[in-house]
């Protein structure tokens, strides 16, 4: 039992020692660590190293799902980590998101998917905001339950409405505009320039130009471009959210976690700020579904959003570690990847995934990768503890 | 006076109330179980679900252990000596599944004073892999060499489709309400569903064991200074629940008659919902709570088609929520009056 947990322990220091080794560093050496690392992530889905690539199925294609997965984890961390209110049915604001733009490009308009991005963000916010306007005034375990119920209300709403497409879904959902002339077929793919990609014989890496990616089109064949997108869209999100959390408003998100009358006598609207999380997780959501809705596949239907997607986000989360969003994203990243990488245990692995979330709750609730709070915390308690046992001792040698 | 002209398009509203009746005694003995693992422990049993699904395949497998695989369509007397040990049977899987699920996911965090959200990632993960080794049944038997003498029980290649009960019920008129037909199946699941909510009424607020529970409620630390033991009424409060699990159970496959390793999910968030709405630790709101919920969705299935039933009983939630924000009775465990 404990050396499992000493085993993960080392997860969560060595992480500790990276962000301090960063954070020691002088800025170009930070700037530059951070471009390589970017990089890196750009370049994954053509470097596809092994043991990490996924073999059964297309490994852009899951590396586009972990990112969307990711995406949603950074939003929901806003909701969960920040604020502390629990939503189990954020799958609601995903498949807003995902329809708005399912019906604003294919299904009743013809708009380019640029312009209904923002639609779908703002549209989204605006549910989470009438979604949470009655029910963040209830208490906060009744939360769980009205969002819950709320993901059940969205997806069988689509499933029965004509308008949406009822059971059938949408389809033929546009893609992107592409950058780059576009491509004529059969002969002329298209695109500014090719990428050719590696493949790896054992540990020897050779460039295989038979399948190149096109720079930059968005197609049926290629989800590589899709994953950068969604790349781009998520690094901008990550900045969005470093810049709102060390704002006064990420400080009054963690008074009102921490203990909300406190932060009600303070002065903190604490129901501005309630409502101002869950909206912004919401838009994100809509944002990650969008994305989602005009990905390679260009389908959406009722089932692509089952309520077990719900508790899949909030496991990512939690895992993670909530509150970090390094730790959340990673979440998100693991809970979407491992499945499709462990295909072969396919029958298993939901069954495996649920043993995991039980046993790391139980071995490390603090998650993979805790907060820096919640080690400051430690650090202050430990101190406390220790003042204390000297002061007693200090008293007992006075008597 | 026939009350179905009262609304417009409800043509048999007697029909629509006493089935909700039934849905909602169901609803209101699964709710038992998470309403008394809140009130205890301040926690939502996302895993009970299961627990009830477990319990629905004991049944299933005590009729084919007893009477076989031939589908046949019984009487209620006739089921009646099969349908006591499944009954028994039922309580027994369900108590012990939820006995597991304290020790397994809840009592190494319970012991840590580990955060609730924690608890509930716990539950989540244990209540997926609950249903799933229910859905893999087939291949755990395969690794025994069993798949063959167990093949009534697992069968193979086909454990995630519908398990049937073999045995049907035949409901049986007894009397006649504005034109619907009540049978006795109906009867026989109200009444063993109020008999067994006022046996644990009774016992709750009663016996040294339910002063216990009501105790570690209030207060779990001043109780525990007082000699409670409260880990003993946690496992208690479990194995209440998984009982009354076992009997939603049984009495959820007279009515049905079939189940399937997640047939558990969306009765155990509207029995979630039900426990909430009544006033979630109040175990007299749990009763209110099932029984209005059942038979509220199942008006509004007949108003707006059923394809909306689900959307209205949340609906119906949170405009409970909104005007009493804790719940209907509203009143926690501990404080039931003795």
């Amino acid at each position: 039992m404990t050396s499992f947990r000493s085993a993960l322990a080392p997860i969560g220091n060595g992480w500790n020692e990276i962000t301090d080794w960063f954070g020691r560093q002088p800025r170009a050496v930070r700037i530059l660590a951070g471009a390589v690392v970017v990089l890196f992530f750009y370049s994954l889905p053509l470097l596809r190293p092994p043991l990490l690539t996924t073999n059964q199925i297309d490994f852009g294609g899951v590396m586009f799902q972990v990112a969307a997965f990711a995406l949603v984890a950074l939003g929901l961390n806003i909701v969960i980590g920040y604020a502390g209110l629990l939503d189990l049915g954020y799958v609601g604001f995903y498949a807003t998101g995902a329809y708005t733009t399912g019906v604003l490009t294919s299904h009743h308009g013809s708009w380019p998917f640029f312009l209904a991005l923002p639609v779908a963000i703002v549209v989204t916010m605006i549910t989470g905001v009438i979604l949470g306007a009655p029910t963040l005034r209830v208490r906060g375990d009744y939360l769980a339950i009205v969002t819950l119920g709320f993901g059940e209300i969205i997806r069988i709403c689509v499933k029965n409405i004509e308008w949406l497409g009822a059971s059938a879904g949408i389809k033929d959902i546009p893609h992107p505009n592409s950058i780059g002339p576009a491509p004529k077929p059969p002969f002329d793919p298209g695109g500014l320039f090719e990428i050719p990609r590696v493949v790896w014989n054992g540990v020897v890496p050779s460039l295989d130009r038979e399948h190149p990616t096109h720079f930059l089109i968005f197609g049926a064949t290629d989800a590589t471009p899709y994953y950068w997108l969604l790349l781009t869209a998520l690094i901008l999100v990550v900045i969005g959210d470093r810049l709102v959390k060390a704002s006064k408003v990420g400080r009054a998100w963690e008074a009102t976690r921490e203990d909300e009358d406190a932060a009600e006598l303070m002065g903190v609207h604490t129901f501005k700020y309630k409502l101002m999380a869950f909206a912004l997780g919401a838009g994100i959501g809509g944002l990650s579904g969008s994305f989602y809705a005009s990905g390679q596949g260009g389908y959406i239907s009722p089932d692509s959003f089952p309520l077990l997607l719900s508790m899949l986000f909030v496991a990512a989360v939690i895992v993670g570690g909530s509150g970090n969003r390094w730790g959340a994203m990673a979440g998100g990243a693991l809970v979407a990847y491992l499945p499709e990488r462990f295909r072969e245990f396919a029958d298993y692995r939901l069954l495996v995934f649920g043993l995991a979330l039980t046993t790391l709750a139980v071995f490390r609730p603090e998650g993979l990768l805790p907060p820096r709070r919640t080690r400051r915390a430690k650090a202050v308690l430990a101190e406390i503890d220790a003042l204390e046992e000297g002061d007693v001792e200090e008293e007992g040698t006075h008597v | 006076m026939d009350l179905g002209a009262l609304f417009g398009s409800f043509d048999n509203f007697a029909s629509f109330t006493v089935g909700g009746l039934v849905f909602g005694a169901i609803y209101a003995l699964i709710a038992l179980g998470y309403t008394m693992v809140y009130g205890v422990l301040q926690l939502i049993n996302f895993a009970h679900s299961e627990v009830f699904m477990f319990g629905t395949f004991a049944v299933a497998w005590i009729f084919v252990l007893l009477h076989g695989t031939s589908d046949v369509s019984w009487s209620l007397g006739k089921a009646l000596p099969i349908l006591l040990v499944a009954f028994v049977a039922a309580m027994i899987v369900s108590a012990l599944v939820a006995l597991l699920l304290e020790r397994v996911a809840y009592r190494p965090l319970i012991q840590k004073n580990a955060p609730k959200l924690i608890a509930l990632i716990s539950a989540i993960g244990a209540s997926f892999a609950l249903s799933e080794a229910m859905g893999l049944r087939d291949r755990f038997a395969g690794w025994f060499g069993l798949d063959h003498k167990l093949s009534n029980y697992v069968s193979p290649g086909a454990a995630r489709d519908v398990y049937s009960n073999p045995v049907s019920i035949q409901p049986h008129k007894l009397f006649e309400i504005g034109g619907y037909a009540v049978s006795d199946v109906d009867i026989v699941i109200i009444v063993a569903a109020l008999l067994m909510m006022f046996a644990l009424d009774q016992f709750v607020r009663r016996t040294r064991f339910g002063r216990g529970i009501r105790a570690v409620a209030q207060d779990p630390e001043s109780a525990s200074l007082m000699g409670v033991n409260s880990t003993r009424v946690v496992q208690v409060t479990f194995l209440i629940g998984g009982l009354m699990a076992g009997a939603a159970a049984t009495l959820y496959m007279m009515k049905i008659g079939s189940t399937r390793q997640n047939a558990g999910f969306i009765l155990g968030v509207k029995a979630f919902t039900a426990a909430v709405m009544g006033g979630i630790g109040n175990l007299r709101g749990a009763l209110l709570g099932g029984l209005l919920l059942g038979i509220m969705e199942n008006w509004g299935a007949a108003v707006f088609g059923s394809e909306w039933r689900d959307v209205v009983a949340f609906v119906l939630l949170v405009l409970i929520l909104l005007v009493r924000p804790s719940g209907l009775l509203g009143e926690a465990l501990g404080k039931a009056r003795a």
